[in-house]
């Protein structure tokens, strides 16, 4: 090879002291279409539970006994029940205790859990070993008894059944940020970074955060879908919101005493709650899969 | 052997942890439910009763001694007593178990089936086009809520089929539907890991060997494939045993069948801790043998990784060795 070539082709290489910055487009690439239909759906859940009167103009607490258990039609997309209640209406304001209920629970597991990771991840053996321990006994006991234990102690309601599911992941969220904490400082850079005097915690932020982040994301997104079918479980037990509340599995525990009479009082509710957990595990596994190519 | 000790210690350490923090949760808390039972006015006991009757149920006793007398009832299968019925919880245990561990059974060989059949669906040379469905199956399973999968099940076949009475149906006709509730929710994630360890299996060069023998899919799948495929499912049975127990709590209910997991649920309605005490720790206790049993298993049935650990073993005594 004449030096002549040899300097075409260097020149020809993307210069390795300017950062490549891809756009936000091109990171993402081409979206699938289920992703795409996914996050759509997430953002019309979203809307309902931020402004419920613009999907429907009647009330989810009062009813009209005169309507009472119709079966869905263009005027009760989802029928009535049995004091005349719109269910789409119920469904559309339920959206908020849902939603709000998940993202307590997936901040409660994400913060505990985090904090326990990195802790243990950046610490000397005998504190790591002592916290992994306690996180393996919160996964020895099944989550949903975890959660009910929880619930117990802290009495009956929706904030209270959120956090009794936000403990359930505090093990997901401990095991993979500690796993990524150890993952990034064995990296060349973060050895580098320390190299060149930086300290702990500032590392820990400008390097370590930012490269575990996607499976972080991934695994909050995963958990978001979970903590939602582990609300409406909690709901459906009668642990959770107190009745008049449109709470998604309260409707279908109420439901359940008309299920020879009004199907639709327990299906579609049921299936509203099935697509939301579907989109959420489909938009984490497109962000887990994006992490890995990266 | 030095391997089996360490990991019988830590299975040790993790119960007795578990039931620290069990301990802690359900019995140090402030959340009185002597309190909230006996000083219901409805029951008019007097002040001097119910000091009476926490002396009977060791509530004023100091924390640590009530730790280590609940540690040693527990060791000897002593459970206390329910605050509700005054029963021994160990009784009221004992009275559902064998119905929530047929279910639990039956549930698991149903899951173990429809995992199995997935995984086989979603390999068949003939339904390649297909395929992509039975794929997207498991992802489908994982997202239905247990207690709402029960109720449409009731719907379909006992309101609209009319297949199955949904008033005093035989023990058989009654066990057909809560045994698919639990199993559908609990084939997801085996077959999610069949169906990868599968792909897996199926890039290894010993596959193209055999295929370049000349053998076909079905033999392939059926006589070199199943075998690998199946050990990384072995993992999984510990937290398969979780959402059995979750499933049963909620199956029961929905169904209204006697058992651990409608126990626990009136336990909770009545906050009666003493029963979810002893659930938790039993269920943790199961849990735990579990895991230990498929670690020490896991070498015998994978030899490969008895080979590797083995040569770690060797590569740990050389260094001792040096640094003596």
């Amino acid at each position: 090879m004449s030096v002549n070539e040899r300097e075409t082709r260097a020149s020809s290489l993307p210069d390795p002291f300017v950062p490549i910055r891809r756009s936000l487009r091109e990171r993402i690439g081409r979206p699938k279409v289920s992703v795409v239909l996914s996050v759509v759906w997430l953002l019309i859940v979203i809307a309902w539970a931020i402004i419920p009167q613009a999907f429907t103009p009647l009330d989810p607490i009062a009813g009209n006994a005169a309507q009472a258990q119709q079966p869905p039609s263009l005027e009760h997309l989802f029928g009535t029940d049995a004091t005349g209640r719109d269910m789409f209406t119920r469904v559309v304001y339920g959206s908020i205790n849902s939603l709000s209920g998940a993202l307590i629970a997936v901040s409660v597991g994400f913060v505990i859990g985090t904090a326990i990771g990195v802790i243990a991840g950046s610490s000397r053996r005998i504190l790591d070993d002592i916290l992994m321990r306690i996180v393996d006994v919160f996964l020895a006991i099944p989550s949903l008894l975890l959660s009910l234990s929880i619930i117990i102690l802290l009495g009956f309601g929706t904030a209270q059944a959120a956090i009794a599911v936000g403990f359930t992941s505090v093990a997901a969220f401990a095991r993979l940020s500690r796993s990524e904490v150890v993952r990034v400082r064995g990296s060349d850079y973060v050895e580098a970074a320390f190299a060149s005097g930086g300290r702990f915690p500032v590392v820990l932020w400008r390097h370590v955060l930012p490269n575990s982040l996607t499976a972080v994301l991934a695994l909050a997104a995963l958990q978001f879908g979970t903590a939602v079918l582990s609300i409406s479980t909690l709901g459906f037990l009668g642990y959770g919101a107190p009745p008049p509340t449109p709470e998604w599995g309260l409707m279908i525990a109420e439901g359940r005493n008309y299920i020879a009479t009004a199907w639709w009082l327990t299906t579609l509710p049921g299936a509203v709650v099935v697509l939301v957990v579907l989109a959420a595990n489909r938009v984490s596994a497109a962000i887990a899969a994006k992490g890995r190519i990266s | 052997m030095k391997y089996v000790l360490g990991r019988l210690g830590q299975a040790a350490a993790v119960l007795l942890a578990a039931f620290t923090v069990a301990f802690v949760l359900l019995q140090a808390m402030p959340g009185d439910a002597l309190m909230i039972k006996f000083e219901n006015p409805e029951l008019g006991l007097s002040p001097d009763q119910i000091a009476a009757l926490r002396v009977a149920y060791g509530a004023d006793t100091p924390l640590p001694i009530q730790y280590v007398h609940s540690l040693l009832g527990f060791l000897g299968g002593d459970f206390g007593y329910s605050i509700q019925s005054g029963t021994p919880v160990k009784q009221l245990l004992a009275e559902v178990v064998p119905g929530t561990l047929l279910l639990a059974s039956l549930g698991f060989v149903a899951a173990v089936l429809l995992a199995v059949g997935i995984t086989i669906l979603a390999n068949l040379p003939g339904l390649r086009r297909i395929a992509d469905v039975f794929r997207a199956l498991p992802s489908l399973f994982v997202a239905v809520p247990v207690f709402w999968l029960g109720i449409v099940l009731i719907q379909v076949f006992s309101f609209q089929l009319r297949l199955i009475p949904v008033v005093n149906p035989g023990p058989v006709e009654g066990l057909i539907l809560p045994v698919l509730t639990l199993a559908v929710p609990i084939s997801a994630p085996l077959a999610q890991i069949l169906i990868r360890s599968v792909d897996d299996v199926l890039g290894y060069p010993f596959v193209a060997v055999v295929r370049a023998r000349g053998a076909g899919p079905w033999w392939i799948l059926s006589k070199n494939v199943a075998r690998n495929a199946v050990l990384p499912a072995f993992t999984m049975a510990g937290v398969l045993f979780g959402e059995l127990i979750g499933g049963a709590v909620v199956t029961e209910t929905v169904f209204g069948r006697a058992g651990v997991g409608r126990l626990t649920e009136q336990a909770v309605s009545q906050q009666d801790t003493p029963i979810l005490l002893a659930v938790v720790l039993l269920s943790a206790t199961v849990f735990v043998v579990i895991n230990l049993v498929v670690d020490l298993l896991y070498p015998v049935l994978d030899p490969r990784l008895g080979a590797r650990k083995r040569g770690i073993a060797r590569i740990s005594r050389e260094r001792k060795v040096v640094a003596v």
